[in-house]
């Protein structure tokens, strides 16, 4: 009975309200909630995916990793690598109608830099001054050469606000934020609905075929994808592995993906307090065992539907920077009770440290179960996210099986990580030899001389296994089978540009 | 009952003051930095101090209450760390939202409980009985992210009756608003309608053994009088109490069921807060909620009265 009044009172309803999907929005269906829409400030992932129709940046990414000209047009390093030199594109309007143009261009860095609570002061700190050459070209001055200063350009240290608006709403600026974007801000509701329309002024504009974009936070995957199977989104991002069968399977909906920029590692706590002083934290050996212990391809297969990929570095193996003299190893049981037996410690005992996620959890039992046949003794413990940030950079864990979201530079991947004084080197990792080449690396432009540098680091770093990389996620997405000019890239954002329905 | 009110608004004050520090002391003993959670994960050693000092996070606990309860005393909630807004205003927001959820979800439960109780208590160990008792059952094991789930399943991916997901204010289109409501509130509606329906059969049925209603019968009284105005009156009693518990259960947020129709309610937006240490809002609706409980509690007291005439003395 409950049933039937259910059904009878749907029905009526599905008819009173006409579908209010209108071809002209794009409605995006994102797996969190974006935090501050301000480029200064934003530290989230998700929130890249809205900057993405929202604020242009000097420069882009190409799906496989080459930097072209955005909001800038050209770029030039001087001789001594110490002044880079960018010419700025003429002509674009921000999105309340404020000129684009060197001295905006010197405001937004100095904006980045000197903002208290600027999460792009890091990313920029290798730049000491900015000049105004002329009305189209600053200049950004070094201390020192650092080569992925180009790269951190094509993403958030990159984008350009409007100085009006930015000296009007100071640190608020991120709840009506105004850049030069193909679409503008209209409203957010914080947990429910960010929405953007089209920027008349866009310097590109003949690329952008939508009126409206519309972001809804979907934090559970199934209904994500529910909602794209009802019609009620266009794109659904981050949609979950296993569930790419189905979407394969309706003619209504199509997938997309790519080998993301990041990897899922296990990072070993070998010097970082009295809990390092463990079998794994303490002898190489016992790590080198572990990882050989574990099967990789095994992992990606029983969890995600083969869907990801093996990995045994920072960056994947497509990637142009992966040493390919280190391939990624194979499972081998019987060199790892070796390895053991000449450390001395044959059934070694570890607390690995996971985040609560059901894949992850799956993740860490089979690495119980496969390194158990070589004679570790794994203990998981699950904690909740934040507390297993704080526990890590404390020295509070053993081994902690963490993912890194990626940079489109490979200095992002590593440098932080296992240079003596990084930020991120939780485990206290430190061995001078790397640190020498890491820093090499910052200092050449051209790749097959960095790659150089970061064999020479993967030489060290393949035996002393600060962390053990295990596989690389790749960005899925499910979207509707009429909306064309999807391009996926590594970085997994959605451009707006020649995205159209049919 | 002018004395009983001031009696019972009496008490609001001191326990809401008890709460704020409750919630406040609870919070800090959360494993994890707030400066931590809200970095980044860059975690830029630069962002940290600042949001350390922004937030007056180093302070010692006393302190950090005191200027709290200074900003609330000048209506002031404090800003989310996360996005900046003001706690007051997002509450504003997300508050209408959930009144009407749980509004919806309580006029299901009524409409469906109480009705279902009444009918097996009359017709005990009738297959009536036995079929609302089934229902019951059903209605109190199933998860309601399941059923969450499977409604969405059904409905829109389907039938493509109903949106999957989302929310429409009852400003901006008031056929959206119910259309993009009606599942999650039956969902939670159909969790409280089965314990309204356990708890009125049982209070019928002990009321329907009372001498009054055998003296009632003699009387000569009509059936249907009988049941409304002698038992279900009485039998009422135990069920307003639980109606205003669950009510208040309602409003201080359905955590999963926000989180399966995304639905921008209380539950999520403590959830989100909390897993980013964004104090200020976790404070906030905790606050809310508090108050919102006790106001429940006395007007649940009220309706006792109201129903039950001795109670007035």
């Amino acid at each position: 009975m409950q049933r039937t009044t259910m059904l009878a009172l749907a029905l009526g309803l599905s008819v009173a309200g006409a579908a209010a999907a209108s071809a002209q929005t794009l409605r995006i269906g994102l797996a969190e909630d974006p935090d501050i829409l301000d480029p200064t400030q934003g530290r989230t992932f998700v929130g890249r995916i809205v900057f993405a129709s929202l604020c242009d940046k000097l420069f882009d990414i190409t799906p496989d990793l080459k930097v072209v000209p955005q909001l800038a047009l050209s770029y030039a390093w001087s001789e001594d690598a110490k002044h880079l030199t960018i010419q700025l594109r003429k002509g674009v309007k921000f999105q309340d109608g404020e000129a684009f143009n060197a001295a905006a261009a010197k405001f937004n860095f100095e904006r980045h830099i000197n903002m208290p609570g600027s999460n792009r002061k890091g990313e920029l700190s290798a730049v000491q001054t900015v000049d105004v050459v002329d009305d189209s070209t600053v200049r950004l001055n070094l201390a020192q050469p650092y080569s992925p200063l180009i790269a951190q350009l094509t993403d958030r240290a990159g984008m350009m606000v409007s100085p009006k608006a930015a000296q009007a709403l100071g640190d608020k600026f991120g709840t009506a934020p105004v850049c030069a974007g193909p679409f503008k801000f209209v409203e957010r509701v914080p947990q429910d609905r960010i929405v953007l329309e089209r920027f008349a002024d866009y310097w590109d504009k003949g690329r952008i075929h939508f009126d409206k974009v519309v972001f809804t936070p979907i934090v559970d995957s199934t209904v994500r994808l529910s909602n794209l199977q009802s019609g009620g989104l266009e794109i659904a991002e981050r949609v979950a592995a296993t569930d790419l069968p189905a979407i394969r399977a309706d003619k209504r909906l199509k997938a997309a993906s790519i080998v993301e920029l990041g990897y899922q590692g296990i990072t070993f706590n070998v010097a970082n307090g009295p809990r390092s002083k463990n079998p794994l934290g303490a002898d190489a050996r016992v790590r080198q065992a572990f990882s050989l212990a574990i099967d990789r391809a095994a992992i990606t297969n029983v969890v995600y539907n083969g869907e990801f990929f093996p990995g045994n570095q920072w960056v994947p193996t497509n990637n142009p920077y992966y040493v390919k003299s280190v391939p990624v190893p194979k499972r081998d049981v019987a060199r790892a009770k070796e390895l053991l037996a000449e450390a001395g410690t044959p059934h070694p005992q570890v607390t690995l440290m996971t985040p609560p996620n059901p894949d992850i959890l799956q993740v860490a039992q089979l690495i119980q179960a496969m390194t158990k046949d070589a004679g570790f003794e794994v203990k998981i413990q699950a904690t909740e996210f934040a507390a297993a940030l704080q526990s890590s950079q404390k020295g509070d864990f053993e081994a902690f099986l963490i993912a890194w979201s990626g940079r489109t530079d490979p200095d992002g991947n590593i440098f932080s990580f296992i240079s003596c004084k990084g930020p991120l080197n939780d485990g206290h990792y430190c061995n001078e030899d790397v640190d020498k080449e890491l820093a090499l690396a910052r200092t050449v432009e051209d790749p097959p001389e960095r790659l150089k540098h970061y064999a020479k680091v993967e030489a060290i770093v393949s035996k002393e296994l600060p962390i053990i990389y295990l596989f690389h996620r790749q960005w899925l997405w499910a979207m509707s089978a009429k909306l064309n000019g999807f391009v996926a890239y590594p970085d997994a954002l959605i451009r707006p540009q020649d995205l159209k329905v049919n | 009952m002018l004395a009983f009110l001031v009696r019972r608004l009496a008490i609001v004050g001191p326990t809401l003051v008890f709460v704020s520090m409750l919630i406040f002391g609870l919070q800090q003993l959360l494993p994890g930095d707030p400066a931590l959670a809200l970095a980044g994960e860059d975690r830029d050693p630069n962002v940290i101090a600042f949001i350390h000092q922004r937030y007056h996070l180093d302070e010692p606990i006393p302190v950090r209450y005191l200027l709290w309860v200074e900003g609330v005393l000048h209506g002031d909630f404090g800003d989310s760390i996360r996005d900046k807004l003001p706690v007051g205003g997002l509450i504003a927001q997300k508050l209408p939202v959930t009144i009407e959820l749980a509004a919806l979800a309580m006029l299901i439960a009524l409409a469906i409980g109480i009705p279902a109780g009444i009918v097996s208590a009359v017709r005990k160990d009738s297959l009536a009985d036995y079929a609302a008792n089934m229902l019951g059952l059903a209605g109190l094991s199933i998860p309601n992210f399941w059923l969450g789930i499977m409604l969405i399943l059904l409905f829109s991916v389907e039938l493509g009756w109903l949106p999957a997901s989302g929310f429409v204010t009852l400003k901006e289109d008031p056929v959206q608003n119910i259309r993009t409501l009606i599942m999650p509130a039956f969902v939670l509606g159909a969790a409280v309608a089965a314990v309204m329906m356990r708890h009125t059969r049982s209070a019928m049925l002990s009321v329907l053994e009372a001498d009054y209603v055998r003296t009632a019968r003699a009387k000569g009284l009509t059936e249907r009088v009988v049941l409304l105005r002698h038992s279900l009156r009485n039998a009422l009693i135990p069920v307003i109490t639980l109606g205003a518990l669950e009510l208040g259960q309602l409003l201080s947020g359905a955590v999963l069921t926000e989180q399966v129709f995304s639905i921008p309610g209380f539950g999520r937006l403590i959830v989100e807060a909390a897993f980013t240490r964004d104090y200020a809002v976790v404070q906030g609706v905790v606050m809310v909620t508090a108050a919102a409980y006790l106001l429940l509690n006395l007007l649940a007291d009220i309706a006792y009265v109201l129903v039950d005439p001795r109670l007035r003395s």
